[in-house]
């Protein structure tokens, strides 16, 4: 049996041998490097269930007070690791950009496969912390890396344009995250969130107070989720990241801030308003993500507004405290997101990131272009993908709590999803392409993607491991 | 049936048979994109599915109550989902329609240029999706199959449609989504209308939950409501109608037979089953709304399609105007008109289908269903003309064909729901209207057979040729169950009219 912090350890022991093997071993191939990164992990990934429990929170005392290893902890660490070693293969596909954006020779690919492994281990952490303090180390210790990451092919100047919006809208967040921190320890004295929640039913504190700290706090964690008005970054960021890191940064550093969130808001939504403020953000996010993303003809773009779109109607889910319904919601968001993005890196490198350099994909390749289909019908929320499934406990959660607004304006934009959605499927199915000539698709990639069409329609018949998985 | 039969029905373990019958296309669609060969498999799938239908049909007990074939796998203890499949008159009558139609769209697939085998899964998705939906015992899965044709039927217009196919698959697809989702609120909402200890997504389970009047009025009204709205545009019930006409006008014919024969069907379905046994109450407030809309279908819709200048126009705006008859139907509340109402849906089903089919054969022969362009086509094609006839007087709702025998049941109950001696109620206004219907429906139909058949044929059109001989077949198969129903209703009626026994009088 093994105890929960050891698999970060793990993971940062697996991301330094990385770095060491590449600093000292410049003649191996650098794909290799991808291939012990995929297999650490995979092996850490087999190891979570054979952990041991926990002892309860609420009496938590030294370490424990900071981590716990809770269902939701778990359940999430695994998400992390699945989301890195399908990130690390994309990466794979990605390598020739790379190779090719940095002139010289490969040298930088050992830390282009070694760093999603480090950040893995922040965000297996960040699921975990339960005290404002580690809070905050964990997720800095994810946005490090992605600041990192975001720019790495550094001599492209979209991609350079990005990694500056990321550093200072980063840095931003954070300073509001701390600022907001700050705040609630002045009001409470605490930073443990369990003793956060017991100081709350204390009536002398001072509720305004706690409430402009949780809004701070807020906020901060606006930026991760790319929640509305904080959502500015996200296009053009998403547009500029070599591909890999969009995809990574769209499901694993998003999920990890619902995480957060989650924990985070579970004293605070006794404070008055907050409720309020929530569904007020939530409407604002599906609203613009989904508005927005109609017009747009780059499909890096398009996914970018449509991450927007989503992370409103996880906020929904939020904002009627369903924890299971988030959660769902965000597996089945990673399994559709990273299809698409794995189709796109394939079929970026032979025409482009437009739309209109999808036409005629089926003709070219029948499996990329059925991968493409299930991803677009999954976002958008057909039936028998895992994607409606999301959607229909989100619904239920809202009409459940009577959030009548939510639930309308939830309605009419997911038929706008569905315009833009089926626009991709409209390109690759009956435009016309210039080309005909076939897209090779790589053994890894083709089992990666098989694997996760087959995980979105198992899903979207039969829910109940995910949601027996929290359970537990 | 006799004793040997039953005991072969035992042998054979029916419940699977539903499931056969539910997944056999999606089988021979994912075989077909596998590689097998498209045409022969879809054809074989379809008739297979209509000798199943066939054998429910013949072993179904319509004296019995309840649910028959039923069979159940749990998907979701929490939610209480489970895939629960079952068929009663009413559902058995739409499955048998299902299959009918599905087997004549795939015997009038004529040559695919481009992605063959893409267009015939895609019709067998379709047809899935309406047999799911229709066998579902489950809420869940009720509404999850309907949406399983959306994405088939968005590409069957817009890779092989004609005219205007972008703007006509992204209008019908955005139309009903919007539509299905807003149904899908409504379920949800029902689903919480019971008692927390008696909440499914199971029909059977909420049926009892009404019968033992858990549903709170206030409730019914609202869930009504927003049903009545999801599933209206669903059907392109007036003024939610827009996306029909062009939709059909645009899609390949044996995308128009299914959508228009069938999946159409499933928002009527929706109100028969779930709207008349779980919301009386809401049915009985909303009743007046849905008369005003349905008169707005059949005289409105109804003027509309007479002004119609192109055969698939016209066939697209007929069809939603017949929509009208079945709403009325629904509207009235009591065993005879819904009984009626389900009866058209089946009739209409099948007389729609058989004119777009030969709408269909036209337009590959001379590229152009304008009625200016064609007419005298009977000279060279006596067949089609016959058959179009036939339907056109099917769809009219002259004696003899099913559209008839259930029409005049249709208005009979509507008459009847707060007949008073002394004074006309809303309803007995909104009949007499209904019937200048019929006389629409003439004048359009009619002057389509005459344009399109009739009179002088230009020169261009001399070296049509008829109809194969095998397409005979299924036009065959349609017209034969047409006539059937119109001289032996009662085959269909008393399977059907117990659906709706325990929570409709037979009068009021």
């Amino acid at each position: 049996m093994i105890t929960a912090p050891r698999l970060e350890i793990a993971v940062l022991v697996l991301g330094m041998i990385i770095l060491m093997l590449e600093a000292f071993a410049p003649k191996i191939d650098k794909k290799v490097f991808a291939f012990i990164g995929i297999a650490g992990l995979a092996a850490v990934l087999i190891g979570t269930f054979f952990l041991t429990p926990s002892a309860p929170t609420d009496q938590a005392t030294g370490f424990w007070s900071f981590y716990t290893a809770d269902p939701l902890s778990i359940f999430f660490k695994r998400f992390s690791l699945l989301t890195t070693i399908l990130v690390l293969v994309m990466m794979i596909d990605y390598a020739p950009v790379v190779r090719a954006s940095d002139g010289t020779a490969s040298s930088s690919l050992g830390e282009f496969f070694a760093l999603p492994v480090l950040t893995c281990a922040g965000l297996m952490y960040t699921v975990s912390a339960i005290d404002f303090v580690s809070i905050f180390v964990s997720i800095e210790l994810v946005t490090v890396s992605f600041f990192v990451l975001v720019s790495f092919t550094r001599r492209n100047p979209a991609t350079l344009e990005a990694g500056v919006k990321y550093l200072i809208l980063g840095a931003l967040s954070t300073a509001f995250l701390v600022y907001g921190i700050t705040w609630i320890f002045g009001v409470t004295g605490e930073t443990n969130l369990q003793r956060i929640t017991a100081a709350f039913a204390n009536p002398n504190i001072d509720k305004n107070a706690a409430l402009f700290g949780a809004v701070l706090v807020l906020v901060g964690l606006g930026f991760k989720i790319a929640a509305v008005p904080f959502q500015i970054w996200v296009p053009d960021v998403y547009q500029g990241a070599p591909t890999p890191v969009t995809a990574y940064l769209s499901v694993g550093s998003k999920a990890v801030g619902f995480v957060v969130l989650l924990r985070v808001l579970r004293p605070f939504m006794m404070l008055p308003k907050m409720e309020r403020l929530l569904v007020l953000i939530a409407l604002l996010t599906v609203l613009y993500g989904n508005l927005a993303a109609l017009p747009q003809n780059n499909l890096k773009r398009l996914l970018a507004y449509s991450s927007i779109a989503h992370a409103g109607y996880l906020l929904i889910g939020v904002a009627c405290i369903n924890g299971p319904a988030v959660t769902f919601y965000l597996v089945a968001y990673l399994l559709m997101t990273l299809l698409s993005f794995a189709v796109l890196i394939i079929v970026a490198q032979q025409t482009g990131e437009e739309i209109s350099d999808f036409d005629g994909l089926a003709k070219r390749s029948p499996f990329l272009a059925f991968a493409m289909l299930i991803a677009m019908v999954s976002l958008a929320g057909v039936p028998f993908t895992a994607g409606f499934f999301g959607k229909f406990f989100i619904f239920y959660a809202a009409i459940d709590q009577h959030q009548t607004a939510l639930v309308v304006v939830g309605v009419i934009t997911v038929a706008c999803g569905f315009y833009y959605y089926l626009k991709v499927i409209r390109a690759m199915y009956w435009q016309p392409s210039a080309r005909i000539d076939n897209i090779p698709v790589s053994g890894l990639s083709r089992l990666a993607m098989t694997a996760l069409i087959v995980a979105i329609i198992w899903l979207g018949i039969y829910p109940t491991p995910i949601l027996d998985a929290l359970k537990r | 049936m006799c004793f040997v039969g039953k005991q072969l029905f035992n042998l054979v373990h029916f419940p699977l048979m539903l499931l056969f019958l539910v997944l056999c296309p999606i089988v021979a669609a994912i075989l077909i994109l596998a590689g097998a060969p498209a045409r022969l498999t879809a054809l074989l799938a379809a008739g297979a599915n209509l000798l199943v239908a066939v054998l429910a049909f013949s072993f179904f007990e319509w004296w019995e109550h309840g649910f028959q074939f039923v069979s159940s796998f749990l998907v979701s203890a929490d939610w209480r989902i489970h895939f629960a499949l079952g068929l009663d008159g009413l559902s058995l009558v739409l499955v048998l329609l299902a299959v009918i139609v599905t087997l004549a769209a795939v015997w009038f697939t004529g040559k695919i240029d481009n992605y063959e085998q893409a267009f015939y899964a895609c019709l067998l998705f379709i047809s899935s999706g309406a047999l799911g939906a229709f066998a579902s015992l489950d809420l869940f899965f009720f509404y999850a199959f309907h949406e399983l044709a959306l994405i088939p039927t968005f590409l069957l217009i817009g890779i092989w449609g004609t005219g205007n196919r972008s703007a006509a698959a992204w209008k019908i697809t955005i139309y009903l989504t919007l539509g299905s989702f807003i149904v899908l609120i409504g379920l949800i909402l029902l689903y919480q209308s019971v008692p927390v200890a008696s909440r499914s997504f199971d029909i059977r389970a909420l049926q009892e939950a009404a019968v033992t009047h858990q549903i709170a009025p206030e409730a019914q009204r609202n869930i009504y409501l927003l049903l009545l709205l999801g599933f209206g545009i669903l059907v392109s019930l007036f003024p939610f109608h827009t996306w029909a006409p062009e939709a059909y006008a645009s899609a390949p014919a044996p995308a128009a037979m299914l959508h228009a024969g069938v999946i159409k069907k499933f928002g009527l379905y929706g109100l028969l089953r779930l709207a008349i046994p779980l919301l009386p109450e809401g049915a009985h407030y909303w009743a007046h709304l849905l008369v005003v809309l349905l008169l707005g279908n059949i005289i409105y819709i109804g003027l509309v399609t007479i002004a119609q200048k192109r055969l698939d126009w016209m066939l697209g705006y007929s069809s939603v105007m017949h929509m009208g008859y079945i709403f009325l139907g629904i509207a009235s509340g009591n065993i005879l008109g819904t009984t009626g109402a389900a009866g058209l849906m089946f009739a209409h089903g099948l007389s729609i289908a058989l004119l777009f089919a030969i709408a269909g054969e036209v337009r590959s022969r001379t590229g152009t269903l304008a009625f200016d362009d064609l007419g005298g086509l009977a000279k060279v094609m006596p067949f089609a003309g016959l058959a179009f006839g036939f339907a056109a007087f099917a769809a009219i709702g002259l004696p003899g064909f099913a559209n008839f025998a259930a029409e005049i049941m249709i208005f009979f109950g509507a008459f009847q729901n707060g007949w008073d001696m002394s004074r006309f109620h809303i309803f007995q206004v909104a009949t007499a209207l209904a019937l200048w219907g019929v006389v629409i429906s003439a004048v359009y139909m009619l002057r389509a057979y005459r344009k399109t058949f009739m009179g002088t044929m230009a020169e261009r059109w001399t070296n049509i040729v008829d109809l194969r001989p095998a397409l005979r077949v299924p036009i065959t198969l349609l017209i034969g169950v047409l006539i059937w129903y119109g001289f032996f209703p009662n085959t269909f009626v008393r399977i059907i009219s117990p659906a709706f026994r325990n929570y409709l009088t037979a009068t009021k």
